[in-house]
């Protein structure tokens, strides 16, 4: 697909209201993934506008491209894109953590658009997997694209899927790596390093390229470039900021997962221009 | 166009003195022709769990992870999603202990159509020793909700639930099989096999035996070895271990004087708790004692030695028959 300045243009505005959006819904219910839900922003919106065959109006579309959320506490970000997108009403987004809600901290089946429930981290690739194994043995063009967290890297079933996935030759599955470089008790390198990271990637087998994961133009490139290579699955490292669009969320490890007080709430909606 | 389980003429003959392991087997490799939306997925597991037959037929639609059974378990899901009916063959302590997250949040909490199917369950690789030991997967397995548990106990009933199994049920389920050639228990391929539905092999109305898997045939000798002592024994074999068949239960507890469940498995969280609950919660209070592992690592050894040191046999059973009726 052709990337013009419109759609650019286009795509940067509805990343800048979903952001706004994710910081509502989670400040009003009471808290949420702020960190990792504001680092994936670009990389949802850009895949959701401007790269999946998804039809919201049939999410069960036999002919859809999948995408497999691993990183599942990224829910508060992925719930609103999914509303904007048409997937699911807006009024769900007021029920997020209530009782009963399908929409809260990790994905859930029950949410329209969601095909696998996650928030154990660790699996998402191997659902992917499953599902790109299946396309390929009945032929369908159909995409796999998962989205993983990189503290989610420490897990070793990640790289049981980075393993079989060259052997089975899917280079229909696109695993996106949201590399924030910070986890739950620090920053990642500090936790468990996981530098090389594109090394690793590539010994695995895996086609790499990297990107800065909030440069809207360079997503939509890198992922319609996909797959990198044939007969390889497609990994691509995205640059992020934790708590990307907040000042004082920005790369801290204590926003992993918080709620903002009086003050910060009035900082918050300054810098986005929000109403909260 | 596939063909109904039931359309398919199962005759006892066809699985004469075969172990359930190779039953298994045997049927998949025929579902393989049958329906093409059946795909089997192994971790260095295919040849032990029996999955060669279906690879002869079907290579193209057998996936081997190596030894990564998380990885293969989360795959099954991620077939499952899109229509395929994923078949996932290993040993039961690796499907049940090792891969328990797997199989609660991508099987269970997100209701996939995949069969877990265990092909070394209870003390069946004795020599290999507790890590290789799978006295717990029941426990576990039952906690899971939306879980379905199946626990054949002769050949022709392993063939037959193999084929409902895979071709019939929908949903999550974890299919226990025997690994040793153990007596036939019917005498025909038309007993009614219907998953959840427990089979009353001998009315009797004195004690009830209720087991589950290959120790079911232990209840049977046990059944005859007491009517010639005068004691009138009833024998259900509850293959389907979830959801349990509460009535032949509360049946059993108010027209016998006490029930003692038999299962290769921990007495804790097992078949015998299972009864208990039943019995307690609908108030049919009866004595019930658990024939099974009791909470122990077990020695390593040939399984029936096993079996005998631990009080699965049939002397044990006898014996708990006798002291409830004391």
């Amino acid at each position: 697909m052709k990337v013009t300045d419109k759609m650019v243009e286009e795509i940067k505005k509805i990343a800048e209201e979903n952001r706004k959006l994710i910081v509502k819904v989670a400040q009003e219910s009471g808290g949420g993934h702020f960190g990792g839900s504001l680092s994936e922003v670009e990389i949802l919106t850009a895949l959701y506008w401007g790269i999946l065959k998804v039809d919201p109006k049939n999410p069960d579309w036999p002919e859809r491209d999948y995408f497999v959320l691993s990183k599942g506490h990224g829910c508060a970000g992925f719930g609103p894109i999914l509303a904007k997108r048409g997937f699911i009403p807006f009024e769900e987004l007021k029920t997020f953590n209530k009782l009963g809600s399908i929409f809260g901290m990790h994905t859930n089946m029950k949410m329209k658009g969601v095909d696998h429930p996650s928030g154990s981290l660790g699996h998402g690739l191997s659902v992917g997997q499953g599902i790109a194994l299946g396309l390929k043995l009945r032929k369908k063009l159909n995409r796999v694209f998962v989205l993983e967290g990189d503290g989610e890297l420490d897990e070793g079933t990640v790289w049981e899927a980075a393993m079989s996935a060259p052997k089975f030759k899917l280079d229909n599955l696109v695993n996106i790596i949201d590399r924030n470089k910070v986890s739950m008790d620090g920053p990642t390198e500090e936790v468990m390093p996981l530098e090389p990271l594109v090394e690793k990637w590539e010994s695995f087998g895996w086609a790499v390229k990297e990107v800065n994961g909030h440069d809207v133009r360079s997503l939509l490139d890198v992922l319609n470039q996909v797959p990198f290579q044939k007969g390889k699955p497609s990994v691509i490292i995205a640059y992020t900021i934790k708590g990307k669009g907040i000042s004082f969320m920005e790369g801290k490890y204590q926003w992993h997962y918080g709620y903002m007080n009086k003050e910060q709430c009035q900082l918050a909606e300054k810098e986005l221009e929000i109403d909260i | 166009m596939r063909k109904k389980m039931t359309e398919k003429k199962i005759s006892i003959k066809d699985y004469i003195n075969m172990a359930g392991r190779d039953v298994f087997g045997k049927v998949l490799g025929e579902i393989a022709q049958e329906n093409e939306k059946v795909v089997v997925l192994s971790a260095d597991s295919l040849a032990s769990s029996r999955g060669l037959d279906f690879q002869k037929n079907a290579p193209d639609r057998v996936f081997n992870f190596g030894i990564a059974e998380s990885n293969m378990v989360s795959s099954a899901a991620g077939l499952a999603i899109i229509g395929e009916i994923p078949v996932v063959i290993d040993f039961g302590f690796l499907l049940a202990v090792h891969c328990a997250e797997q199989v609660k949040v991508d099987i269970c909490y997100a209701n996939k159509n995949v069969k877990l199917v265990a092909s070394a369950t209870g003390l069946a690789m004795g020599s290999g020793g507790p890590t290789h030991h799978c006295t717990e997967d029941i426990s576990i397995m039952r906690s899971f909700p939306n879980m379905t548990i199946v626990s054949p106990a002769s050949a022709i009933e392993t063939a037959i639930a193999t084929r409902l199994c895979i071709l019939e049920h929908k949903g999550p389920l974890y299919l226990r099989l025997a690994r040793n050639v153990s007596p036939e228990l019917y005498k025909s391929a038309d007993f009614g096999f219907e998953i959840g539905k427990a089979i009353t092999l001998k009315e009797g109305k004195d004690i009830a035996l209720i087991a589950t898997g290959e120790p079911v045939y232990l209840a049977v000798q046990v059944a005859e070895a007491l009517k010639k002592e005068g004691i009138d024994v009833r024998v259900i074999n509850m293959h389907t271990v979830k959801p349990i068949d509460k009535e032949v239960i509360l049946k059993a507890a108010r027209e016998t004087k006490g029930i003692v469940t038999i299962e290769e498995n921990n007495i804790l969280g097992g078949l015998g708790d299972e009864v208990c609950s039943v019995v307690c919660e609908n108030d049919a209070f009866c004595k019930v004692r658990k024939i099974g592992i009791k909470d122990k690592y077990c020695k390593i050894g040939p399984t029936k030695e096993l079996w005998e040191y631990y009080g699965i046999s049939e002397t044990a059973i006898k014996n708990t028959v006798k002291s409830i009726l004391k």
